[in-house]
């Protein structure tokens, strides 16, 4: 990490020295690359006793696999990674989820905190709506199996998505949440962050702004070291939060369909500028646990 | 066609052999190739090879829409090869057309044979390739378009395809026609490659050959591959601004 990639090839002349200090060696599909007696990992192949590269990115020989970090790429989900996900289709006993990955995952009512009957589900939930839920379990089919059930999951109502790549998602919480701490305590906003790309923003229109402008620099300069210093630097340069008037709630268009019907009474004091910082390694949820305003 | 129908077959190769834009027999037409040249898709490329310009989308994998044509063990292909109206002299009726289903259904097929699609059960990888410019080739610009989107949006597959069409000219065997020497000469074969496996994934031809200008048109074809292949790498390489090598080789104009 942090270092420049050499020369394409360079890592194959290198002897079998353990990985970290290891420059990056950047692969193309179809390109041959050393196993080291590792196994294949992500993003390699086998042919005979070749091995090649299927994706690009950067080749990484790390006990036990040798594997490709990819450029790119839909979001993989990976179990219990906390992920946001955007309502696509209400059905019978469960919801269809957008979360970016290569397929919908199903959100079991049994996932969450609600009971509603046979066709009752779109009294909680509807299609736009966003959602903070954790990956439960993944089949060999393929099927990605997810709950709202957890520390900080549920609905995410008011406030606003971005989304960066997956790969970036480590560098937008930082060491420690150390990145994600400045964000939110700069501009004044609260952010969950999902492992899938999405982030949702909630706060003053301007603060999500600002947010937003750092997540692109993340995104685009990621990789160099020194970036929370840079981040902050930006924050802080283009200028202190102002939290002095009243919050426009609908100056920040919600990413979904329709005015909340929950929100009333839910949100906590979104003007309150002395409110503690959510804390940043845990994405943070508004809206109440378990039998929320929703059960009216 | 329009147009040129109505003149003087032109002299396709001169006494130099040089070819009717001043090209060797067995010299590309200039190429380059921009990839990611879309943000909204998941990768993408834009391909300017001679006076063709096509630009490929990829998206997926992704749901499957029609659900029925999901497929349980592996994605499907989606691809839809599109010519704008613009694209031709004469004004092309938009839509698809059954030489533009076919060439769909063809270059689907060619990244059938590399892509691992099954990794992916149940999803849809589709790619849209957009023909803006034509001047013969156009099949072969939209897959190397598509090749380079695919990796640009991260799809597993075991190597780039590289695309190009040989033809016979005025008698002799040439490589990457334009369109002068496309409707005026005796044969056009497209083909494209899997450079690393050496495997053919399309091949068609139109018009005739003996068996020895076949056996020559595909070696020219092959190497033809490679050296777009060579420019397909240094494209991807340049979209994460590492630094491309050595120069083309004396394909570039």
């Amino acid at each position: 990490m942090g270092n420049d990639q050499g020369p394409r090839h360079r890592g194959r002349d290198r002897g079998g020295k353990p990985p970290h200090s290891e420059p990056k060696v950047l692969v193309l599909p179809g390109d041959e690359i050393p196993d080291r007696g590792l196994q294949p990992g992500f993003g390699t192949y086998r042919v005979g006793k070749r091995l090649f590269a299927s994706v690009m990115g950067y080749a990484t020989w790390r006990e036990p696999f040798v594997r490709i970090v990819p450029f790119a790429g839909r979001y993989v989900p990976k179990p219990h990674d906390v992920i946001v996900g955007v309502v696509q289709d209400v059905q019978k006993t469960f919801y269809l989820l957008d979360i970016d990955a290569s397929r919908w995952a199903p959100l079991h009512t049994s996932g969450t905190p609600w009971e509603p009957g046979p066709g009752e589900l779109d009294q909680y939930l509807r299609i736009g709506d966003a959602v903070l839920v954790a990956v439960e379990n993944l089949d060999a089919t393929g099927k990605i199996g997810v709950t709202m059930k957890g520390e900080d999951l549920g609905k995410l109502s008011g406030g606003t998505l971005v989304t960066i790549s997956p790969a970036k998602i480590p560098r937008v919480i930082g060491k420690g949440g150390s990145m994600i701490h400045t964000i939110t305590r700069l501009t004044g906003t609260r952010v969950a962050v999902g492992q899938n790309g999405r982030i949702w923003v909630e706060g003053p229109a301007e603060g999500i702004h600002r947010v937003r402008e750092c997540l692109r620099i993340i995104e685009e300069e990621g990789q160099r070291p020194g970036l929370t210093e840079r981040i902050e630097g930006f924050l802080q340069m283009t200028g202190p939060t102002d939290e002095t008037g009243p919050r426009d709630p609908s100056s920040e268009p919600v990413d979904r369909t329709r005015p909340d019907r929950f929100d009333e009474g839910s949100s906590p004091s979104d003007d309150d500028p002395g409110r503690a910082p959510p804390r940043p390694d845990i994405p943070q949820n508004e809206t109440n646990e378990g039998e929320g305003p929703w059960e009216a | 066609m329009g147009s040129v129908g109505a003149k003087e077959i032109p002299e396709l190769l001169n006494a130099e052999g040089r070819r009717i834009d001043g090209r060797r027999l067995d010299e590309l037409r200039p190429i380059s190739m921009k990839v990611g040249a879309l943000t909204r898709a998941d990768g993408s490329a834009f391909v300017e090879w001679g006076e063709n310009k096509v630009m490929a989308a990829v998206y997926g994998p992704r749901e499957v829409h029609p659900r029925h044509l999901m497929q349980t063990s592996k994605a499907i292909i989606q691809c839809r090869y599109n010519m704008a109206a613009f694209s031709v002299d004469e004004r092309k009726r938009p839509g698809q057309d059954r030489r533009s289903q076919e060439i769909s259904k063809v270059i689907t097929e060619a990244f059938e044979s590399v892509v691992f699609t099954e990794e992916f059960p149940k999803t849809s990888i589709d790619i849209y390739i957009e023909v803006l410019q034509a001047n013969a080739g156009t099949r072969c610009a939209g897959l190397i378009a598509a090749s380079l989107a695919l990796a640009d949006a991260g799809i597993p597959m075991a190597d780039l395809v590289a695309s190009v069409a040989v033809g016979k000219v005025a008698g002799r065997i040439a490589l990457d026609l334009k369109k002068e020497e496309d409707n005026f000469g005796e044969a056009d074969m497209p083909l494209a490659l899997v450079p690393q496996s050496g495997r053919l994934v399309l091949i068609q031809m139109e018009g005739h050959m003996t068996r020895d200008e076949l056996r020559e048109a595909l070696d020219l074809g092959t190497k033809g591959c490679r050296d777009i292949y060579e420019r397909m790498r240094q494209a991807l390489r340049a979209r994460y601004d590492v630094p491309a090598g050595a120069p083309a080789q004396g394909v570039m104009a």
